[in-house]
């Protein structure tokens, strides 16, 4: 076994003995998410490198230092891609693990999954200090229960993930992104009715009167939609797009709360004051304000969702905390799911509820 | 045969059977031996057992009802969909309540706007796709058993599709789920939104095999259909050929609809049986499917036909109507059943290994044949690397279900050595619970154990089935190691 991983373990075993925490962390990138986890920090940067990576197979195995852009660059090579598009939130610091524990997606993600869907397998060190792997390198496999998806985004309350498996796919042939001006309510409705008819949809954003709206696929079909749909083309784009994800786009500047909706798609405007940008179709709603959680929280669980306060609002984040309560049930799962992995309650504790 | 549980349970049917009677109306409980005789297995027909009770639940109250009794009493709970499970993953427990979900049948809405259906478990995978096509719409996960299997079945078993390599298996395709603890607590997993807040228990719940709740009602995301899709046949005379073809596609960057093997033995079983039209001289074949715009097909199935001719297909047909590609289709959709009409009993494989392998894999399945004197026919979806060699024996001759157990066991193993699993799509149920151990280390056992413990204390839901027990481990091992299995010993690592 790697002397890194040794090292990992030791620690583990050590903060047992005397009872101490553990602060998992890639490269900081993802910091301000979720709440503030206690003790010392276990630096995952050490381990990285890819451990393989078979463009036919359509599957890249890496360790979980290993920074995300340096992932994608590789993968570019190939002509292939992580197709869910995480975000980085800041130059370089992204690490694969953070990617997966965050398990955040980026402005495809409606039209071709999270990262948990492309999350094949991992290993990882569990609270005892057992190193464990689950799932594997292949598409398909139903064998235990799917320990591999539950990592991505558990926020490092489970275990370390210090390697992981995933699916890759092609780069689409051709890409273009058109314009459309119209209001929020009419954004909403004509994302909803292009999503139920086969075109190639693969990201949009609506902020401020203006619909963005991206095609990927094959030329043929690029071309047909865009002929269908009209649209102004945008020159941009590669940039529009990645502002989206990383959130440098113009609407997220500032420092006030930022809160992240996950709603169905066809919620009409939620009505709540502020400025909103809505991605994935309608499903993903970013709202900036200080309105209170009480007021964000219901409107999200009305819309069939729920409501993350995703950045900012320190008092907010005191009083409600950052993430959408769960029901009696569910809570009680998580509790119990957080003793089977972390019995003594080593790992991120208070990162994403405050109880583990 | 009989599967020897080693997860028992002390119970006294005659309060089980009261208790339920309180709560379930006479026609949903049955307890006489004759009633409950088509319930003692599923798919997997070599293994059976008698239940205590079974019961027939029509409402959410009754299915919380039983629940509640059951865990009171602790008395073991098995969820049943349609039993077309390959695993014995719905076969009863002798200690016993099976709870069938046959029931619950009604599609409660098709929401074209949201391209959403909210359906109940017992609702059909292709009853789905028939309520939504008025809209343009379909269920995309399409095991060969959509006529038949339901959608609680399907989420159970995480089940996958011939279309599954470009549109995801069950668990990309489920937004929500409904359904109840052993406790009888109502539980929502997944929401209407693409995401929920806290752990991904909806991944968890995908493929549980009825281990952790039980499901009464999902919410699944419905596809717009494609306004064409065409199907290239590409018959090889080798099929170690075919299975390079496989990898030569997607390394050309090409993700088919559908990418989907047959070998010899296979299309013979089928022919007489579905009248496909497949050419009966080649030794295998391929059916790679292209889907979207007119032109993206057009497009796409020339690319393909350039790369599966370089890789050495004798010949190509392309589907030139809807028809002849649903009758391309329904002969491989048919391959369990033909293969059936063949042989009196057989056993179906569904190890997945990296798509490079299969021509390594199938060289090696030719082997086994011949060591342990049985045929065996393989079905592949091959752009998955998921493998479905149908092994071939005759249960009322003396020795030929331990020969096919043991073939079995080593197409199994040989999987995991190849970087793979020992099920892609048809669980572990009782069938693979011994193999489990060449795939997995105690220490990961345990974890899973601890993981069922969380949604399940007392281990009552589906017990026995899914994950061995350590004990079951140790033997395997053991037994493995005296009859020289190397992957017995040395469990894989990705
Ligand atoms: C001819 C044939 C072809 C097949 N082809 C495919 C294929 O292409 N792909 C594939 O993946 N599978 C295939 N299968 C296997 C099988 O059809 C699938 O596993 C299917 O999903 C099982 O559904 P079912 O309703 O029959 O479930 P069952 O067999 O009744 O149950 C399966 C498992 O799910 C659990 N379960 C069922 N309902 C519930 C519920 N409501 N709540 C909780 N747990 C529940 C049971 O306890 C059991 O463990 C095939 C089977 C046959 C016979």
């Amino acid at each position: 076994m790697d002397t890194v991983l040794k090292e990992w373990i030791g620690r583990v075993h050590d903060a047992v003995e005397t009872q101490q925490t553990l602060c998992i962390r890639g490269g900081g990138s993802k910091d301000f998410y979720g709440g503030n986890p206690a003790g010392p920090v276990l630096d995952t940067t050490a381990y990285r490198g890819i451990v393989a990576y078979e463009p036919t197979e359509l599957v890249v195995v890496a360790r979980a230092g290993t920074p995300l852009a340096e992932l994608e660059a590789l993968l570019a090579e190939k002509g292939q891609c992580l197709p869910f598009e995480p975000p980085h939130f800041g130059a370089g610091r992204a690490t694969v693990g953070g990617m997966v524990a965050a398990g955040l997606s980026g402005p495809r993600r409606a039209a071709v999954g999270a990262v948990r869907d492309y999350v094949l397998g991992v290993k990882l060190i569990d609270g005892k200090g057992e190193w464990l792997s689950f799932g594997g390198q292949v598409m398909k496999n139903v064998a235990g229960y799917d320990v591999p998806r539950l990592m991505a985004g558990s926020l490092g309350t489970l275990g370390v993930v210090a390697e992981v498996a995933l699916k890759v796919l092609p780069v689409p042939v051709a890409e273009r992104t058109l314009r459309f001006a119209l209001g929020e309510a009419e954004a909403l409705k004509k994302l909803n009715a292009w999503g139920g008819q086969p075109l190639p949809i693969a990201a949009s954003a609506w902020h401020d009167g203006a619909l963005t709206v991206r095609l990927m696929g094959a030329r043929a079909a690029v071309d047909a939609a865009q002929a269908a749909l009209g649209g102004e083309p945008v020159a941009d784009a590669a940039a529009f797009w990645q502002g989206v994800r990383d959130q440098t786009h113009a609407f997220f500047a500032g420092d006030g709360p930022l809160w992240r909706l996950s709603v169905a798609s066809v919620t009409p405007p939620l009505g709540i004051p502020g400025p909103t940008l809505i991605e994935w179709g309608g499903a993903l709603r970013w709202l900036r304000g200080d309105q209170g959680a009480e007021q964000v929280r219901s409107a999200a669980a009305r819309a069939g969702g729920h409501a993350t306060l995703f950045r900012g609002g320190d008092a907010i984040k005191a009083s409600a905390g950052v993430f959408h309560p769960l029901s009696p049930a569910l809570l009680r799962i998580h509790a119990n799911l957080k003793r089977a992995f972390d019995p003594h309650g080593v790992f991120n504790r208070g990162r994403m509820y405050p109880d583990f | 045969m009989a599967f020897a549980n080693d997860v028992r349970f002390t119970v006294d049917q005659r309060s089980i059977l009261a208790r339920l009677q309180a709560v379930l109306p006479p026609d949903a409980l049955l307890s006489a031996e004759e009633d409950m005789r088509p319930y003692e297995c599923d798919g997997l027909t070599a293994y059976r057992a008698l239940p205590l009770l079974v019961a027939l639940p029509q409402t959410e109250a009754q299915v919380q009802a039983v629940l509640r009794a059951c865990h009171e009493l602790k008395v073991p709970v098995v969820p049943r969909g349609a039993a077309t499970g390959l695993s014995g993953g719905a076969m009863p427990h002798e200690d016993g309540v099976v709870l069938s979900l046959a029931r619950f049948k009604k599609i409660l809405k098709i929401d074209p706007l949201s391209r959403t259906a909210l359906v109940q478990p017992g609702v059909r995978n292709l009853a789905v796709s028939e309520a939504a096509a008025p809209y343009g719409l379909y269920y995309a996960p399409d095991p060969s058993s959509q006529i038949a299997c339901t959608i609680g079945g399907n989420v159970a078993e995480n089940s996958g599709g011939v279309h599954c390599l470009k549109y995801g298996l069950t668990v990309h395709n489920v937004l929500k789920v409904r359904g109840f603890t052993v406790e009888g607590e109502a539980v929502e997993f997944g929401a209407d939104a693409l995401d929920a807040p806290g752990l991904d228990l909806l991944a968890l719940i995908n493929g549980s095999e009825g281990l952790l709740a039980v499901i009464t009602e999902v919410t699944v995301k419905l596809t717009p259909k494609p306004e064409l899709a065409q199907v290239v046949l590409a018959y090889f005379d080798d099929v170690q050929k075919a299975g390079n073809a496989v990898a030569d596609v997607i390394a050309a960057g090409i993700i088919p609809g559908g990418l989907e093997m047959m070998d010899k033995a296979a299309t013979h079983a089928v022919e007489p049986y579905v009248k496909a039209g497949y050419d009966l001289d080649a030794e295998a074949v391929l059916l790679c499917e292209s889907d979207g715009t007119p032109a993206e097909v057009a497009e796409e199935i020339e690319r393909m036909k350039m790369v599966l001719e370089k890789s050495g297909a004798t010949s190509l047909v392309v589907s030139q109507s809807e028809a002849e590609r649903l009758r391309f289709w329904a002969g491989r959709k048919a391959a369990f059943p033909a293969v059936g009409r063949i042989t009196p009993d057989y056993l179906c494989m569904d190890g997945t290994i990296p798509r490079k392998r299969l021509a390594e894999m199938l060289e090696a399945i030719g082997d086994l044949s011949v060591k342990y004197g049985l045929r065996c026919a393989n079905v592949f979806h091959a752009g998955d690397g998921n493998l479905h060699p149908l092994i071939m024996y005759d249960a009322n001759q003396p020795g030929e279900v331990e020969r096919a157990t043991a073939f079995g066991a080593e197409i199994l193993e040989l999987s995991v050595q190849l970087g793979g699993t020992i099920t892609g799509e048809h669980g572990v149920g009782v069938e693979k619970i011994d193999v489990m151990a060449a795939q997995f280390t105690p220490a990961e056992i345990s974890a899973f154990h601890r993981l069922k413990a969380a949604f399940d204390e007392k281990g009552l839901l589906n017990p026995g089935k899914g994950i061995p027990t350590l004990a079951r481990c140790r033997e395997y091992t053991l037994t493995r190691a005296q009859t020289g299995s190397a992957a017995a010993i040395t469990p894989p690592r990705f």
